[in-house]
């Protein structure tokens, strides 16, 4: 399989959608996110890059149901999402969510075993899980005894068990050293072309965008809007070691032309921004 | 949340407490639940008398005394364990063993060796109150950067000016939480001391109020004391934070 | 055993044989203190005739259900407590001083309202203990990490599903530092109660021994209570050790 998919069908879509935090005690409301239109198609590859307090994070959870918008409308699969999280969407997060008190096993069958799947198909889905993220030797280890990369490991193995047609991941390759995050990025991808699910990234890292996407969401400062979406045309047969393309280093350079400026801005620089600017 | 209406709440809680005591009152009968207004009349006129004033006089020294000990005898305990390792590591069980224990079992041993009189109570004020003071102090010394220490070898100073110019300064703040739990403590162990075998003092007070059915009487100590252990420990919490801020 | 635990061992032992010494060669009379092999061998006897089974029985029984109750209420208060943070802020004054004042000073005031029964005892052991559990309560709950509570949410977990299966179980080492806390205050609450004034119990009997200067059975009882609380108290301890390590290992 070479060049850039086929147009596919529209599987999540947000519409003139903005989140605003009410005003806490003597504080203005936080005008956090949008308005952002965006519309991720069936089995894309979508990242999201911005600077810090963007609203990236808001916007995943509005997609995902853990947050309403203050306007506009959020639907996957034709349905209407508002204030639970819709069956069919897995999300991991930035923080450790690994359960400490279960084993690894455990953990990945955590959601599983909740839905009423019996238990000889629960063990099944688990070991498949944890052999396709390389955890099968530790499946009877509780995550205290594993490192940081090894338990977001567990996490989307928990995250893999269910089977979700639309995955969103936050930032989760945020606390590990960088070597670990590009392996992390194959493994990923390893895992978008086993389920065959839309897949929506957010993170940081401009390189980590332009390796593993699709698709490239660039935001603005707060209140986060898209000021860009790039497509890189990578074949869906990919790897890190895409890197060496030419193509990589004249995408990561576009984004970081178009987000130096946002980034000044989410820094406080105000004149720094404006020269920025010209 | 302002600071006015977090205050308002409290004393929300206030008056539900005493109209929890109000209705309490109805069932049990005056007798053995005096209501509030009429154990407040009480408690006026009671601390101006003299019985009581012996009786505080009484306690207020045997608490002295005892925190004089518990304070010395657990600060060098605490210093000694927390300066040396192999002491800390050994006793520091013990020490964590015995705190737990009912020490009122020792009770008795206390008062066959000290006697029935003020000593009794002292020991066994002081023997809560080494305790806290000795672990809280021992993790204070711990906690000291080792660089502190290097310092004063560099700045050749001996041994005994390295604990009181370096080592307390550096481990007051937690020191002083040893010594707040120690009055909380050691206040205890007096008055538990007194309420047992004894003739004198506010604990007495209260069990001879008790066997003459002299409930305000009761109520009255106990509020007083409640509410000299409150102030008591808001100062030495107001102290520790400032040494906390200082820190 | 590690070097530090043999010598400590040692050290308890130099200590017993100390005392041992001093009472056989009469530097301490027995009219004081009575030799620990002395001590032993009374409890043996007095154990052996079942002559204090009754009391062990009726102390340890009000100790079980001043723990149970202490545990419950302070854990479902705890819970309510939490869940409504205004309630909370108001009663924070109350806790922070709740061990400040010798709550134990209001014992005869229940004895005078509920009569010379189990009753006071029970009270006053819960009034020690509970407010222990809620305070280790809301400190679990509070430290449950918030992206539990998002992870319960994308499982599509209810309220209570949520509580049991998730925040249960992450705040399960504080509540247990609460178990912890309710054991041993009620320990010495409700032997302390039974020491002042009691119909019968442990506690009333070492303050029978002392008043009839009936060394060896005191001696007897007072041994016989320190063993047992040392061993409960022990044994949580090492229960909460071996959680710690499993919870805490590596995570930051």
């Amino acid at each position: 399989m070479t060049g850039p998919a086929a147009p596919r069908e529209v599987h999540a879509q947000l519409n003139g959608v903005t989140r605003v935090y009410p005003a806490a005690a003597g504080q203005q409301p936080v005008h956090a996110l949008g308005p952002i239109d965006l519309e991720l198609r069936k089995g894309e590859f979508f990242a999201v890059v911005g600077p810090s307090g963007c609203g990236k994070s808001t916007l995943l959870e509005v997609l995902a149901g853990l947050q309403r918008p203050s306007a506009g409308t959020v639907t996957f699969e034709g349905k209407p999402v508002s204030g639970e999280v819709a069956e069919g969407i897995g999300v991991v997060f930035q923080e450790d969510a690994s359960f400490p008190w279960l084993t690894v096993a455990d953990n990945a069958a955590f959601g599983l075993r909740r839905s009423g799947v019996a238990e000889a198909e629960v063990r099944r889905r688990v070991d498949d899980a944890l052999a396709f993220m390389g955890l099968k030797d530790f499946s009877r280890a509780y995550p205290a005894q594993l490192s940081g990369g090894m338990r977001q490991r567990v996490c989307i193995a928990r995250t893999l068990v269910l089977q979700p047609r639309l995955i969103l991941l936050d930032e989760p390759f945020g606390a590990l050293d960088a070597q670990t995050r590009l392996l992390m990025g194959d493994e990923v991808l390893r895992l978008w072309r086993r389920t065959g699910a839309t897949v929506l990234l957010i993170t940081h890292a401009l390189d980590e965008a332009a390796m593993l996407a699709d698709r490239i969401g660039a935001m603005s400062a707060r209140p986060g809007r898209f000021i860009d979406i790039i497509a890189t045309g990578w074949p869906r047969e990919r790897d890190s070691t895409i890197v060496a393309d030419a193509a990589f280093g004249a995408i990561t350079a576009q984004l970081w032309e178009r987000l130096r400026g946002e980034s000044l801005k989410a820094l406080g620089h105000s004149t720094m921004a404006a020269m920025a600017a010209e | 949340m302002t600071a006015t209406r977090r205050a308002a709440d409290t004393l929300v809680i206030v008056i539900v407490l005493l109209a929890f005591w109000q209705a309490l009152q109805q069932v049990a009968g005056s007798t053995a639940l005096p209501a509030p207004l009429p154990t407040l009349a009480y408690l006026a006129q009671f601390v101006a008398s003299p019985r009581f004033a012996a009786s505080a006089a009484t306690t207020a020294l045997e608490l002295a005394l005892a925190l004089a000990l518990a304070y010395g005898i657990g600060l060098g305990f605490g210093v000694w364990m927390g300066a040396h390792r192999l002491s800390g590591a050994v006793g520091e069980p013990i020490l964590v063993a015995l705190y737990s224990l009912p020490k009122i079992t020792l009770y008795p041993v206390v008062l066959l060796i000290f006697g029935l009189g003020i000593s009794g109570k002292v020991a066994f004020g002081a023997l809560h109150g080494i305790l806290p003071v000795a672990l809280l102090t021992m993790g204070a010394i711990r906690a000291i950067p080792p660089v502190y220490l290097r310092s004063a070898r560099a700045l050749h100073l001996s041994p005994w000016q390295t604990i009181g110019t370096v080592l307390l300064p550096a481990a007051l703040p937690e020191v002083f939480t040893g010594l707040r739990i120690g009055f909380t403590v050691t206040l205890l162990g007096v008055l538990l001391g007194e309420m047992f075998a004894s003739k004198q003092g506010l604990g007495y007070l209260i069990m001879n109020a008790m066997s003459l059915a002299q409930s305000e009487e009761m109520l009255a100590v106990a509020i007083v004391l409640f509410v000299f252990a409150a102030i008591a420990n808001a100062l030495l919490l107001f102290i520790e934070h400032r040494l906390h801020r200082r820190a | 055993m590690t070097r530090v635990g043999a010598i400590r061992l040692a050290v308890v032992v130099a200590l017993i044989g100390t005392l041992e010494f001093f009472c056989r060669f009469g530097f301490i009379s027995p009219q004081t203190v009575i030799a620990p092999s002395e001590m032993a061998s009374a409890l043996g006897s007095l154990l052996a005739t079942g002559a204090i089974n009754a009391d062990i029985e009726r102390t340890l029984g009000v100790i079980v259900i001043v723990i149970v109750l202490s545990v419950v209420l302070g854990f479902a208060a705890g819970v309510i407590i939490h869940a409504l943070p205004r309630l909370r802020q108001a009663l924070d004054p109350f806790f922070a001083t709740y061990y400040a004042v010798p709550i134990f000073i209001f014992y005869p005031v229940l004895i005078a309202i509920f009569g010379l029964s189990p009753m006071p005892i029970v009270l006053i052991g819960v009034a020690t203990a509970v407010v222990a559990v809620i305070i280790a309560t809301l400190n679990g709950l509070d430290r449950v990490p918030r992206v539990l509570t998002k992870v319960a949410r994308v499982h599509r977990m209810g309220t209570l599903a949520t509580a049991v299966r998730l925040q249960l179980p992450a705040a399960a080492p504080y509540l247990f530092t609460g178990i912890k806390l309710a054991v041993s205050y009620g320990f010495i609450a409700v032997i302390a109660a039974e020491f002042i004034l009691s119909p019968a119990g442990l506690g009333r009997d070492i303050a029978d021994a002392y008043a009839n200067f009936d060394n060896r059975r005191m001696y007897a009882l007072i041994l016989f209570l320190l063993i047992i609380a040392t061993i409960v108290n022990a044994a949580l301890h090492a229960l909460d050790m071996r959680w710690a390590e499993r919870r805490s290992g590596g995570r930051s």
